[in-house]
């Protein structure tokens, strides 16, 4: 070795060493964690809180227009008007299969609003004087909580015994102070203690939407672990100014955009938004996989199945045989179906009645353009046919609709029985004598819901057969989990019942298919005849 | 007149023949299972492999209908009905009572009337159409939003599928023909080592033993 060599790597060894000495030493780290605020040195926040609306009050000091974008979006009016159909939807005004209607219920499911007290589904949250709730969406404390019939109160000190919250816990005084000063952007723990547990469970509701979303491993959903993206829900979820992409009464079934300019976009969810329109790499497989963006949802392919992790959701929800006594006189319970996680869920509830439960389900598909039209409260309905209580739309020639996956409850619920509408009942209230959870007496119930939805009752009530339809759009699995084609690209494959689309494999004896065997089989039989001949004859020609 | 064995099937028509023969069977296999009849492979890799196959022989065949153009080969698949009906009465009557086939095979027309018409029926009717239609087929991606685009896919994968069936009618005919005759083994030969029985005129003879003495043994 030359010595010139030794001492240029030794020169270069002792500069290295001194510059990470001086860096070391020298330069302060940066404070914060993401944001040029630290919510804790606030002195508007170290105060003692003695109610919720009081933290909000301190938030609008700084934040000054929070409140009036709050109070714009959804979250808050729980009311959307389609601008296409003219329908008022929102959890203000719609029936559904579950829960039913919010309407005489309201203590109970407004312990889900994002504001503090609104009791009267007649009067909006903003003319109620309604304050909305930062917290339950900005809270990064871990604790807090909503009551679960408190209207979209915390639970506070002290707590009576035997409260639940939300998510259907043990309820915990709040300690206000100290989730006022952890405040930050959403994250999964905020979106999800409501949205997984809509319909009154975990995941009752939406089939792609629970607790396992908490902290999901990797091929439960790919955006969402802590293995994968480790996303949020507002990452997908994009906000202008307290309004958040992706509705499920106007969803955005096909996106044909893209991208766009990098961080361009803020009106959409859709996964092209983020993945392009010709997703798959350019290879010969992912060129042939692109093909399929024409027809498909993104989802239809990449969530092969719903309610996957270990909560299972529901499938069948029948409210006809609620009110059931045990041999004890008690309301009836009956704990038949254990989850993957091991936990029991009900079967049967006499407040609730019958239940199917179903995990790693396989969706139903169908042509979606986005439109969903609901049957409201003033639709004339036909009880001998399975009432459809959100139609969706689409058709395989209006360019606008995809293939998209969705759950289906097959549902059985109240209607007037004289005026043929979808009836609104009261269930709970456990201090009135008309609600259906602690009297048991559907007409009493069903009366009290129509009185408290301000519509005409006939007195008479019936049950009938209904569906509702969920997109499924949460729980995408890894690249590598994606349906395999075959999965559809068969006879009895999962496109079975869609029309309106060429899927080779699926039809082998279709018309030309029968017409090229019935060519072979003509070719074997002639050169059969012949073999024939030449063996009989046994006078085979000299060719 | 003499029967010697002669070279009438030069290398590049026997790799051609043989390419061709294994990307024909290759796309029959997978496209039976992309049409859902062939449990063998599975649909995905069955696609992959097809496009490939499909790909190749479309190279092969460019090749091949440039060698056809430049070796002036094409000549021997212009139609002619002189002997054509003795050849059709040959495969339909004469074979059974024992007749030799009427058609001498010469160096410079190598295929008889029937064959000749049917390898030209190959060339400019089914494999056009099958490649035509494949190639619709397969980039439907840049047609997509044409008007009634589902319907013409339809049609084209329908087209596509009938002349592959019609192909596949031909390989078995193809095959049988190879059993007809003393052997099997005596059919295939010529398109393994190139050379085949011919009958030549003294004058043939002695030009190809003077001028191309490589081509006769």
């Amino acid at each position: 070795m030359r010595p010139s060599f030794v001492f240029a790597v030794a020169g270069a060894l002792w500069l290295a060493a001194t510059a990470a000495l001086a860096q070391g030493s020298g330069a302060p780290a940066i404070p914060g964690t993401g944001s040029t605020a630290d919510h804790s040195k606030f002195e508007i926040l170290k105060k003692e809180f003695t109610s919720a609306p009081e933290v909000t009050g301190a938030c609008l000091s700084c934040h000054t227009e929070a409140d009036d974008q709050v109070m714009h979006s959804i979250h808050f009016t729980w009311e959307f008007e389609n601008t296409t159909t003219g329908q008022l939807l929102g959890k203000r005004h719609v029936i559904n299969a579950f829960c039913g209607n919010v309407a005489g219920n309201e203590p109970r499911c407004t312990s889900c609003h994002a504001g503090y007290g609104w009791d009267d589904m007649s009067v909006a949250p903003q003319e109620a004087g309604v304050t909305p709730d930062c917290l339950v969406c900005h809270d990064r404390s871990g604790q807090y909580t909503k009551t679960a019939t408190a209207a979209g109160l915390p639970p506070l000190d002290p707590v009576k015994p035997g409260t639940k919250t939300i998510t259907g816990a043990e309820a915990w005084p709040v300690d206000l102070a100290k989730a006022a000063q952890s405040v930050g952007p959403p994250g999964r723990e905020n979106c999800g203690q409501c949205h997984f547990y809509g319909g009154g469970g975990d995941n009752v509701k939406h089939g792609d939407l629970s607790s396992v979303l908490y902290d999901p491993a990797r091929d439960v959903d790919v955006h969402m672990s802590s293995e994968g993206g480790n996303m949020v829900c507002s990452d997908c979820h994009v906000t202008d100014r307290h309004e958040w992409a992706g509705s499920r009464y106007d969803v955005t079934a096909a996106d044909t955009r893209g991208p766009g300019m990098p961080h361009e976009r803020r009106d959409v969810a859709t996964c092209q938004s983020c993945h392009g329109t010709e997703p798959h790499p350019a290879s010969l497989k992912g060129v042939k996989l692109n093909d399929h963006t024409d027809k498909l949802a993104c989802q239809t392919c990449h969530i092969p199945e719903f309610a996957r992790g270990g909560v299972a959701t529901k499938m069948v929800w029948d409210w006809s045989t609620a009110g059931k006594m045990g041999d004890d006189g008690k309301p009836l319970s009956v704990e038949n179906y254990t989850q993957g996680d091991g936990k029991h869920r009900h079967t049967y509830l006499a407040t609730k009645g019958d239940f199917v439960w179903e995990e790693n389900v396989e969706p139903l598909y169908a042509w979606f353009n986005g439109q969903v039209e609901y049957t409201t409260g003033d639709q004339t309905i036909d009880p001998t046919q399975v009432v459809e209580v959100n139609r969706i739309s689409g058709s395989p020639e209006d360019g606008d609709s995809r293939i998209w996956p969705f759950k289906r409850l097959i549902g059985r619920q109240a209607y007037d029985a004289k005026l043929n509408h979808l009836a609104y009942s009261h269930v709970w209230g456990p201090a009135t004598d008309t609600a259906f959870w602690t009297n048991f007496d559907w007409g009493k119930a069903i009366e009290a819901g129509m009185n408290a939805a301000g519509v005409e009752y006939s007195g008479e009530y019936g049950f009938v057969n209904t569906h509702m339809y969920w997109p499924i759009t949460h729980m995408v699995a890894p690249a590598e989990q994606a349906l395999d084609c075959a999965e559809c690209h068969a006879s009895d494959g999962r496109m079975s019942g869609i029309d309106g689309v060429y899927m080779p494999g699926r039809t082998p004896f279709s018309t030309a298919g029968i017409l090229g065997l019935a060519l072979i089989a003509a070719t074997v039989l002639a050169l059969g005849i012949h073999a024939l001949g030449r063996l009989f004859t046994r006078k085979d020609g000299d060719a | 007149m003499a029967e010697r064995f002669v070279k009438i099937y030069p290398r590049f028509e026997r790799f051609w023949h043989w390419t061709q023969m294994a990307l024909i069977f290759g796309l029959l296999f997978t496209g039976l299972a992309v049409n859902g009849l062939n449990p063998l492979i599975p649909f995905g890799p069955a696609v992959m492999l097809h496009i490939i196959a499909a790909l190749a022989l479309i190279i092969l065949w460019v090749f091949a209908i440039f060698w056809h153009i430049t070796t002036g080969t094409w000549v021997h698949y212009v139609p002619t009905t002189r002997g054509l009906l003795k050849v059709a009465r040959f495969y339909a009557w004469g074979i059974f009572k024992g007749e030799h086939h009427p058609y001498r095979k010469a160096y410079w027309r190598k295929h008889n009337p029937l064959q000749a018409l049917t390898y030209l029926a190959l060339k400019l009717v089914l494999f056009p159409a099958i490649w035509v239609t494949g190639v619709i087929y397969l980039t439907y991606n840049f047609w997509d939003t044409a008007p009634n685009a589902t319907l013409w896919l339809t049609i084209v994968a329908n087209l596509h599928l009938l002349a592959a069936y019609a192909i596949a009618a031909f390989v078995l005919a193809h095959v049988y023909l190879l059993t007809v005759g003393h052997s099997f083994r005596d059919h295939v030969r010529p398109m393994i080592t190139g050379f085949d029985k011919i009958d030549l005129t003294s004058e043939e003879e002695a030009y190809l033993e003077t001028d191309e003495p490589a081509r006769i043994r």
